[in-house]
């Protein structure tokens, strides 16, 4: 089946199966931030956003996609740059597998809340599993990067 | 893994109906559960051209369409006064934000699932489905009713002057719950919803009267007890049958005496 | 204790790579390899104890884009262990590639090759196996002399003599003690004798095993592998595979997350067995499930300890045995049972007059274990932890103050620590910050909030090792650039946790530099000198010396080259970082001119490997506090607040090491309160999804706080011991003991879920 879908702001036309998952659809055109951690929709690697919403790609088909916008991370670095620097300082990237998927969720949460609380920031990235870090290190770099930004 | 041969976004409920009826096709909810099979799908049909995913509330009724993702429902303001936050209480912790984008509303409730906050919520509500060819159903009619080929269109809850209450209790708090409770007073008559049993929700209704003058500690903890009789419980790997029996007289009680502001 | 001031290490530098992998870079091993490798899939057995009697691959093999089918009679039969430890390991050599007689719910019984993934999995489907279903052993408690045996083959080989005999179902066996302990038993005022439990719990590393391998340009075989431990994986596959080492090249990449999982070679023999086969590239990547069922989680063990001591809390005898499962296969079966009491029993050396270790390890028809962060010490410290505890409420005494009084202290000589001294050990500063930071004092009470819910406390401490004394070996390449920078090249493996950086760290204030001018490379056994691994909490440890005394090498060769530069000699110039100055004159070279004149006429090499290891294993410790609301009605337990100080020496990274405690911590609580592993009556794991296996989310763990006791230990770089492992093992004993405050029950089992606490009446006794 053809698709024409927005990738990363960039119209692309591409031939898939029915049953193309678009995860590996979009590693296939190159987007490789997009990660599988989980075959149950549970820990949230696979994130990218669809019309803005973060979605998980795994259980999205491609040919859902068509007519669609998606972003990975490959087309918000700039954006993701302004927090994950923050992250960074505190060393809560460890090993980075579930990195790409829970900044994604984050971009989404403070486009929808710029000024979350703590317990709002741990409610949106729920669905992001992490098993290096504790998440609190995740938290901390959050924090401090809407702190820098409110002074 | 799930193979599909053919994907075919529909142009009518009838198109999707007429394709529906062959047995190896699939209407598309959210794909969370369907992907996990490994059934070999001929055509997965797609509503997503049939503005389905729209909430649409007048005076006296919320319509919510079957493509109506849970974290529309989460979020709408309308829906969460009205239910008192239930519905947000319900959904809020399954799994995670990106799920409830992509879940809907339409293939959680079509799949009566045992483990659902969904179908347990809106059990207590004035709540019915509209079917394509089955016309209006009230829920509970429905949660019971043999699985056929027809159509989930929408999900209308009625206004009806009620309060409500949700609990539920998770091993994990993103996992299944391990028992869930809906409490309602809805037309002055009490609903009480317990899901996970790990079997699908049941309703039951204050038949014995024992909520008669209205709540109190001792009221709740009656009904609590009248509940964990009446409903039965099983054991899966989350919990055992004797402790959903407790936590539902816990549960029960806890959300009644919530419900009447105790 | 040093106060020196450092600029490079006890410093909070960002990670090396920290924004390649936020910002989601292509660099773990599915990214970094072509996609068009044959797909390798296994198919597994569904038997928990089973031979193959016929298997029929020929419809199979007629699927288009299947390349090819292996099943038992095609692989060598020479028995291997896929343990990363060093040679000879002591773990048995028990495994073939795929071996007739399948030995749990998920054993190999072929591996299917093909173009894509939908003909290999369609493949699998048409392959037909018939069985001979033999009776399981399914219970690790009646494994031992069963009649059913799991390895009833002759040439199952042990390369190290650990007490091990096929024919009872034992792996390992050994007793170890120091004094009468059955004399003080006898002779004390109170005795407890307990038994704990604690199961297989997976280490869930977010990138699950994979391999990736091809024969290069010279026709050797390649291999990229998300591994801890490159040089014993090229070992295992030269044995398993028959083809001399200097056949394969084993590499990897970054890896997403270890915990020990990839100190095993999972899964790199099948990919590796299919390019010798076809001579194509190929590529395994294990899905969630694979990994849940056929990795290599921690020893399920049951620790069962007799404690002695006076009325007034002074703890003199600890009799441990330990019963260990190693499931169908036995690698890190003999090792990681040694932990369950030599880094438990130690923690009490204070007033203890005598003890007694002593351990089976049994096969069972059950995944087999493995490596798992704690490596042993978790499960014997979740027991001891908890009897200490048990004792100081049994005798009505303050929890902290029973372990004041009976804890290790600097400068002790650990008899159940294989005679090592605590050089450096500030666990008793530990316990008082600890204390202070969480407010025991008020937070050790039980006080009660209302509908059915109360909030307590509890306490553990731990310990762990920083090496494998006079076993690992860690080295470092440091090589001078020619604009005064330099390449650090090492074996050990970062997984996540940084050991890149703080490495270079290390070399950059030896070479006083900046971080940021030493590039770090590893680990590839091509290129990295030799490494055992990053395992056993050694790297910072053993690898950072390695770094520290290359340093000292690579500066005497500089110093040599810039001495004829100068026209002096190498004793008379002194490294200045960025110039060698001739020592009481004015005269200097600048470090670039030092390392162009290496590159002409010049036969002083600018580069220096050292190899390093050590005769002892200096403990981190810790203690850990834990705040929890239990809600006596549901069981559900709220971690409010998990606070610890640590001892790792001199922290050479900071918010590292915080990490390092904070990651460890969750995962703890996350197998003490829901992470658990069961089978149906035939063996099947049940947990074997993310759906299943319930990991803490950021919604499960309360607040975390960690900070620093130092200590300065001598043997270690810039007085830095370990910290990788330790920071496990306090949630389950801290948590157990909190639970038993709110509700009067003693869990000896993990996990302590929500029913189990509901349900359970407080003791009798």
């Amino acid at each position: 089946m053809e698709i024409t879908l927005m990738l990363n702001g960039k119209k692309i036309t591409a031939n898939v199966e029915a049953d193309t998952i678009l995860l590996d659809f979009l590693r296939s055109k190159g987007c490789l931030s997009v990660k599988r951690g989980c075959e149950t929709s549970g820990c949230g690697l696979c994130t990218v956003l669809m019309d803005g919403k973060p979605i998980l790609s795994c259980s999205t088909l491609a040919v859902r996609a068509d007519g669609h916008e998606i972003f990975t991370l490959e087309g918000l670095r700039d954006e993701a740059s302004d927090f994950v620097d923050f992250i960074a300082d505190q060393g809560a990237d460890q090993c980075g597998f579930c990195n790409p998927g829970m900044v994604m969720n984050t971009i989404a949460l403070l486009r929808e809340n710029p000024d979350p609380t703590d317990d709002q920031i741990r409610a949106f990235l729920a669905g992001n599993l992490c098993r290096c870090s504790g998440y609190d290190g995740q938290l901390r770099g959050i924090r401090n990067y809407l702190n820098s930004r409110n002074i | 893994m799930i193979t599909i041969q053919k994907y075919i976004r529909v142009q009518s409920l009838e198109e999707a109906w007429e394709l529906n009826q062959k047995k190896n096709n699939r209407i598309l909810g959210g794909m969370l559960w369907l992907k996990m099979g490994r059934a070999n799908v001929n055509t997965a049909i797609d509503l997503c051209d049939l503005g389905l995913e729209k909430i649409e509330e007048s005076d006296d009724a919320f319509s919510i369409g079957t493509s109506v993702t849970l974290r529309q429902l989460e979020m709408h303001k309308g829906l969460n006064t009205y239910t008192c936050g239930a519905v947000r209480e319900a959904l809020s912790s399954i799994v995670g934000v990106q799920f409830r984008n992509m879940a809907t509303i339409g293939g959680s409730i079509w799949g009566r699932f045992g483990f659902s906050d969904v179908l347990t919520v809106f059990l207590t509500m004035d709540c019915y489905v509209e079917l394509y060819k089955g016309g209006i159903v009230p829920l509970p009619d429905f949660a019971v009713m043999k699985r056929d080929r027809d159509l989930l269109v929408r999900l209308i809850v009625k206004k009806t002057p009620a309060k409500f209450v949700y609990t539920s209790m998770r091993n994990q708090r993103t996992d299944f719950p391990v028992l869930a409770c809906g409490v309602g007073y809805v037309n002055d008559e009490y609903r009480v919803s317990v899901g996970a049993r790990p079997g699908q929700a049941m309703l039951l209704r204050d038949t014995d009267g024992i909520l008669a003058n209205g709540i109190s500690l001792s009221a709740s903890d009656a009904f609590a007890a009248f509940a964990a009789e009446a409903i039965p419980t099983g054991s899966n790997v989350r919990a055992s049958a004797a402790y959903r029996t407790h936590l539902i007289r816990v549960l029960v009680s806890r959300a009644l005496t919530e419900l009447g502001g105790l | 204790m040093e106060h020196q001031e450092y600029k490079s290490v006890n410093r909070s530098v960002r990670k090396k790579d920290a924004m390649q992998l936020l910002l989601g870079s292509p660099v773990y091993t599915d990214d970094v390899t072509p996609d068009d490798a044959l797909v390798v899939k296994i198919l597994r057995s569904p038997h928990a104890n089973a031979i193959v009697e016929k298997i029929d691959t020929a419809t199979a093999k007629k699927v288009p884009g299947v390349v090819d089918i292996y099943t038992w009679e095609d692989v060598p039969q020479t028995r291997f262990a896929i343990a990363g430890q060093t040679y000879p390991e002591p773990s048995p050599y028990d495994r073939l590639i795929i071996d007739r007689h399948v030995r749990f719910v998920g054993d190999v019984v072929a591996i299917v090759a093909a173009e894509t993934e939908k003909a290999a999995l369609k493949a699998m489907k048409l392959i037909k196996a018939d069985y001979t279903v033999l009776e399981a052993v399914l219970d690790f408690r009646s494994a031992k002399d069963n009649a059913v045996l799991v390895h009833p083959e002759d040439d199952w080989f042990p390369p190290c003599e650990v007490g091990g005999d096929p024919k009872r179902n034992l792996v390992a066996s050994e007793v170890d003690a120091a004094g009468d302990v059955d004399a003080v038993l006898a002779d004390c005022d109170i005795v407890l004798d307990r038994t704990y439990h604690t199961k297989a719990f997976n280490q869930t590393m977010m990138e699950t095993f994979r391999t990736y391998t091809s024969f290069d340009r010279y026709g050797r075989l390649h291999v990229v592998a998300s591994t801890q431990i490159v040089f014993h994986t090229r070992r295992i596959l030269s044995r398993a595979l028959g083809i001399p080492k200097s056949r394969i090249r084993v590499e990897k990449p970054r890896i997403g997350g270890g915990f020990g999982a990839k100190q095993t070679a999972v899964c790199e023999v099948y990919p590796a067995f299919v390019t010798l086969k076809t001579g194509r590239p190929a590529k395994l990547i294990y899905t969630r499930e694979e990994s849940q069922i056929a990795g290599s989680p921690r020893h399920e063990m049951e620790v069962r300890v007799r404690l002695g001591a006076d009325k007034d809390g002074k703890i003199r005898a600890l009799d441990l045995y330990t019963l260990s499962n190693t499931g169908a296969y036995g690698e890190h079966g003999p090792t990681t049972v040694g932990l369950s009491g030599h880094k438990s029993i130690p923690l009490y050396t204070g007033s203890l007059e005598a003890y007694r270790f002593g351990y089976d390890v049994v096969y069972t028809n059950l995944q087999a274990a493995g490596a798992y962060r704690g490596y042993g010490a978790t499960q014997g410290i979740f027991a001891v932890e908890s009897i200490v505890s048990e004792l100081a409420e049994k005798i009505g005494m303050d929890p902290t103050e029973i372990r004041d009084r009976n804890m290790i202290r600097e400068g002790m000589v650990m008899p159940a620590y294989y005679g090592e001294t605590a050089n450096a050990c500030a666990l008793d500063r530990c316990m008082e910050h600890c204390r202070q930071i969480f407010d025991w004092e008020n937070k050790y009470p039980v006080r009660d909030m209302g509908n059915g819910k109360v909030r307590c406390a509890g306490v553990a401490m731990a310990m762990q090792g920083s090496c494998i004394s006079n076993v690992d070996v860690g080295s470092a390449t440091i090589k001078l650039s020619e604009d005064g920078t330099y390449n650090l090249i090492i074996g050990a493996a970062d997984m996540g946790t940084g050991c890149d950086t703080i490495l270079a760290q290390m070399a950059a204030e030896c070479m006083e530099c900046d971080v940021d001018d030493i590039a770090v490379f590893g680990a590839d056994t091509d290129v990295s000198p030799y490494d055992s691994g990053s395992y056993a909490s050694s790297t910072t440890y053993i690898t950072g010396k390695a770094v520290e005394k290359a340093c000292g090498d690579l500066k005497k060769r500089i110093c040599t080259i810039a001495a004829e530069m100068l026209g002096c000699t190498a004793e008379e110039t002194v490294f200045g970082g960025d110039c060698v100055q001739q020592r009481d004159k004015d005269e200097s070279v600048s470090l670039t001119d030092i390392a162009y004149k290496a590159q002409v006429g010049n036969t002083t090499a600018v580069e220096a490997t050292v190899t390093h290891t050590s005769p002892i294993s200096p403990p981190p410790f810790m203690v850990g506090m834990v705040e929890i609301e239990l809600d006596k009605l549901t069981g559900q337990v709220t971690i409010l607040d998990y606070m610890a100080v640590v001892d790792c020496g001199i922290p050479i990274n900071p918010a590292l090491a915080r990490i390092q405690a904070e990651g460890g911590i969750v995962q703890g609580i996350g197998h003490t309160l829901m992470e658990n592993v069961t089978y149906d009556a035939k063996g099947k794991p049940i947990e074997s999804s993310f759906m299943q296996y319930k990991i803490p989310t950021r919604l499960d763990m309360g607040r975390l706080t960690v900070e620093f006791e130092n200590s300065f230990e001598p043997t270690g770089p810039f007085g830095a011991k370990s910290i990788g492992e330790i920071v496990i093992n306090t949630p389950a004993p801290a948590i157990a003991h909190a639970v038993y405050r709110a509700t009067g029950v003693w869990h000896r089992e993990l996990p302590i879920t929500p029913e189990k606490i509901a349900m359970s009446r407080p003791d009798s006794e």
